[in-house]
């Protein structure tokens, strides 16, 4: 186990009251794997992609549960450990590679200062790695490449850039915030591909965070559905796609414009994404579910219904339903 | 007690109720550093006003100074057998009396020069805004010339040509402070412009002038009024600080930066109070001025809210 | 660079000129220029006399061509007080000026950006609310007043610090400082602190503003994610973003400080050409003050160019754009 998140629970305190980001979420990647974080924005998915790296901004903070990362609780240790693993054992990228790098610093100085900050090296040695991950994140002539500023690179190749850091020091874990949303399309692709190869390549872990199911449907081995603050659903990539329990999941998965359906007119989920400060009691869910019963006011807990595939739901929808 | 439970309580209305005065009234009180600005400001404009009937004495009638009483200490009773409050100058003139008359001429002059600079510098802007084009870039090209220049040495070139003098002063004062009317007034007007109730007005043909000053002028009133108030704590500060460097207004009418100058030359030998009472009065007045400016930039203009 | 520079030198002679014009308008339209030009205490034929070797019988516009020629000779007249060319007066009185300026606005650099960044990164602790607080205090505060504050305070009551003058100075570089002996650091200390308010108070703001916005930028995020330790995001990510709008706004306001210094030069009894342009005014010598216009005028428009040239430097951004 890479990674493994428990109960935890991320508010922010505001001055109309507490909001409750991220509320009770337990979940864990496997050494190689591929988790898919999926939910739509505003379902807390961020905000735990950060609390894992402590990067929590006050008013927002980690008001409880445990973040085991290699056996060691995340949430428990000193300002400067956790310093040393960031950007050395646990990665992130960003969404928007336009924003993610400092435009008054030079490429070579981006990356030379994520090397020196976690290992005694020389310049020069610091800059021939950071000219070798260039490369191998398929920049041309990476060497004319570092003088440059964050500017004079497209999109994708800032994108690109960004990975390169990420993966420097080959570390354990990477959180990608949906870094392909801010992308042309034909280069979601190339990034998406770049990932996955070097991934695999190293054995590193990833938590990819996105809100486009069709692109964790390709990429990841399990899927982890988020609303409201709360995980919903989890499961294989494929179980929880063909056999969702999750009524919303089901609605997320129904959303997605399908080829095989052309001119079907495309579900929806009914309503608006609810605001935390202003929560329906019980499921969070309720009020917009096609299921919604009575016992759905109380609050669900997560349970197995499922070999290796649980939901938080009351009336989940079952395997040997037909959905059609 | 029960009944007024049930009983509507007709004092408090929803905001939405509130005339758009009440609300800003409303709006301005929520800073008790604004309310106090504000009630001091009243205090200084009521002191100037009613210098002659307050004041113990008339400063400038020699008829009522005694030459004796000259360098008394703050508190000091005096030949008049009433007391000199902040002391008196050398020629024996109650400072008390010399700040009030002093504050008149300070207020007169900053609000005055406001006054006008606010009407030319208005007009010209939305002048600009209406009829853009070259109209626009003349105009405006000499904004942009005259604000890369500082206030004070714009006042210093024109005052070292006309010579000292209140309305010399009041003169540069208003050269120096038309163009940030201008241009505050040019950017507000150019977004009403576009609006659709302009275009209404001018497929009714109504006259240029009509459109400018009824439509156009009443919607970027609250971005000058804010620069307006700011400006008149500027103008008051310059004057006094061109008065210090004897280039304001004459001897005979001293404002408050002429008294502080006055009192200078006596400040090493110990004698502070002929200058530093002056300087509070002014810093008091600004300070008020740009509290109560701070609160109306908050509370009319919130994109301005920093 | 150089086709930046290109278009701009155009525009900043075309700003001389325009000024040219204000201050021959003003010094030889509407003052009588006879009164202007030659001293009070000539003689009636001296003034015919004047008046013709002065050509000031000749049609305006020629008149303003030979102000413009002689203006491009350094030729402005010689001062009725001291008898010596009115630009070489003010040359002499400059490096003191110089040196008050530059000193403060180092001083509001030095105080400011600590305070800003302070007042930045803990913008609801109590410290920063009282450093925003005196920064408002800082900006409208009429300097002057302060000024006798401090003598009275340091001089009069404490006799810390002399009241005025330059004190002991030493010779380097062509001008006398009072910067390289103690004497003259005593002297400088309160004018320059003086002089320096507004633009602490300007840099306390400027770089309180600057910190807030970049400190929730994404960059600063990723650096944080990288694992770089506080310092080194402070120091180098956020403010070396900081350090750009800064440094112009502190450099287009140079100018204004060398103006400004007028009013603590008076004060401090500072010998610069602040306080030879007020006695200039007072007693007239009005070659003197044109001397001092044209030069202020110049002074402004160079410095515009130079701000434009150190952003360029300083924000690669702006730097591309213009190749």
């Amino acid at each position: 186990m890479t990674i493994e998140v428990r109960d935890l629970s991320t508010h922010f305190r505001l001055s109309a009251g507490t909001i409750k980001a991220v509320d009770g979420v337990s979940l864990s990647v496997r050494r190689g794997q591929i988790l898919g974080l999926v939910g739509e924005s505003g379902s807390g998915k961020t905000v735990t992609g950060f609390s894992i790296m402590r990067l929590v901004e006050s008013p927002g903070f980690i008001a409880g549960g445990n973040i085991l990362f290699q056996g060691t609780d995340l949430a428990r240790i000193s300002e400067e450990e956790m310093r040393r693993l960031r950007g050395n054992r646990i990665a992130m990228i960003f969404q928007d590679p336009m924003m993610t790098l400092n435009p008054v610093l030079r490429i070579d100085t981006q990356m030379v200062e994520t090397i020196r900050a976690h290992e005694k090296t020389s310049r020069e040695e610091a800059l021939r790695r950071a000219r070798d991950a260039l490369g191998m994140v398929g920049i041309p002539s990476p060497e004319e490449r570092l003088k440059a500023y964050p500017h004079q690179f497209s999109g994708g190749m800032r994108q690109r850039v960004a990975i390169a850091i990420a993966f420097l020091h080959k570390p354990d874990l990477i959180i990608a915030d949906e870094p392909t949303t801010a992308l042309d399309v034909t280069i979601q692709g190339q990034i998406l591909a770049e990932v996955q190869k070097l991934t695999s390549k190293f054995g590193t872990s990833l938590i990819w965070i996105s809100h486009d199911l069709s692109v964790v449907a390709a990429l990841a081995d399990e899927i982890a559905v988020m609303y409201a603050g709360r995980l919903v659903e989890q499961g294989k990539v494929g179980e929880v796609l063909d056999h969702p329990l999750h009524p919303y999941t089901k609605g997320l998965i129904d959303s997605v414009p399908n080829r095989n359906r052309r001119g079907a007119a495309l579900n929806q989920i009914k309503g608006m994404t609810p605001s935390l400060a202003d929560l329906p009691e019980g499921c969070s869910f309720r009020t917009r579910c096609p299921r919604e019963a009575e016992i759905c006011k109380q609050v669900p807990l997560t349970r197995e219904w499922l070999h290796d595939h649980t939901a938080r739901c009351h009336r989940p929808y079952h395997p040997t339903e037909d959905f059609t | 007690m029960a009944t007024s439970v049930h009983s509507p309580k007709p004092e408090i209305r929803k905001r939405g109720e509130q005339t758009p005065f009440r609300r800003f009234v409303s709006d301005f009180i929520v800073s008790r550093l604004a309310v106090l600005g504000l009630f001091v400001l009243g205090l200084v404009v009521l002191i100037a006003i009613f210098a002659p009937l307050l004041a113990p004495q008339n400063p400038y009638d020699l008829a009522q100074l005694d030459i004796l009483d000259g360098m008394l200490q703050p508190g000091t009773v005096g030949g008049g057998g009433y007391p000199y409050w902040l002391g008196t100058d050398e020629q024996g003139r109650d400072m008390l009396s010399a700040i009030f008359f002093g504050l008149r001429i300070s207020l007169f002059v900053g609000l005055g020069s406001a006054i006008l600079a606010f009407v030319i510098g208005a007009t010209l802007g939305l002048t600009a805004a209406y009829f853009g084009g070259k109209v626009d870039a003349a105009i405006m090209r000499w904004v942009d010339l005259q604000l890369s220049f500082p206030a004070i040495l714009v006042a210093l070139l024109i005052l070292s040509l006309l010579g000292r003098g209140v309305l010399n002063v009041m003169l540069a004062l208003v050269i120096v402070e038309w163009a940030y009317y201008a241009r505050t007034a040019r950017a507000a007007a150019l977004v009403e412009r576009g609006r659709e109730y302009i275009e209404a007005a001018q497929c009714l043909a109504l006259p240029t002038s009509r459109i400018v000053y009824r439509h156009l002028l009443p919607n970027c009133l609250p971005p000058l009024i804010v620069i307006g108030t700011m400006q008149v704590a500027s103008a008051i500060a310059l004057e006094a600080t061109l008065s210090f460097l004897g280039l304001g207004v004459p001897v005979t009418e001293p404002s408050l930066g002429l008294l502080i100058s006055n009192g200078y030359q006596f400040m090493l030998s110990g004698n502070y109070w002929v200058s530093f009472y002056p300087g509070v009065a002014l810093l008091v007045t600004i300070v008020a001025i740009n509290l109560v400016g701070d609160q109306l930039r908050d509370v009319l203009n919130p994109r301005l809210k920093t | 660079m150089v086709s930046y520079l290109l278009r701009r030198l155009p525009q900043a002679a075309l700003t001389m000129l325009v000024m040219s014009v204000v201050v021959f308008v003003g010094v030889f339209a509407i003052g009588n220029p006879v009164d202007i030009l030659i001293s009070p205490q000539a003689t009636a034929t001296e003034r015919d006399n004047a008046i013709r070797a002065l050509g000031l019988d000749l049609p305006i516009w020629q008149q303003y061509w030979s102000f413009l020629v002689n203006l491009f000779q350094g030729d402005v007249g010689r001062s009725f007080v001291f008898n010596v060319s009115a630009l070489h007066l003010i040359m002499e009185r400059l490096p003191a000026t110089l040196e008050l300026a530059l000193a403060s606005t180092l001083l509001g650099l030095v105080i400011g950006m600590p305070f800003g960044l302070y007042a930045g990164l803990a913008p609801n602790s109590r410290v920063s609310t009282s450093i925003m607080a005196g920064s408002i205090l800082g900006f409208s505060l009429p300097s002057f007043w302060v000024g006798i504050v401090m003598i009275m305070l340091f001089s009069v009551h404490l006799g810390w610090l002399p009241s005025g003058g330059r004190g002991d100075t030493v010779y380097w570089l062509g001008a006398r400082w009072s910067f390289l002996t103690t004497d003259g650091l005593a002297h400088m200390a309160m004018p320059v602190l003086n002089l320096a308010l507004f633009q602490i108070s300007m840099v306390i703001r400027l770089t309180r503003a600057g910190v807030r916005e970049v400190i929730l930028s994404d960059y600063v995020k990723f650096a944080r994610a990288k694992g770089l330790t506080e310092t080194r995001i402070i120091l180098v990510h956020v403010l070396k973003n900081i350090l750009i709008p800064v440094i112009t706004v502190v450099g287009l306001n140079l100018g204004t400080v060398i103006a400004f210094a007028v009013v603590t030069e008076t004060i401090f009894s500072w010998p610069g050409m602040g306080k030879l342009i007020i006695d200039s005014i007072n007693v007239l010598d009005r070659p003197v003050i044109v001397a001092y216009l044209m030069l202020m005028v110049l002074m402004f428009v160079v410095i515009n160019l130079l701000v434009d040239l150190a952003y360029m430097v300083l924000d690669p951004r702006v730097r591309l754009e213009s190749r």
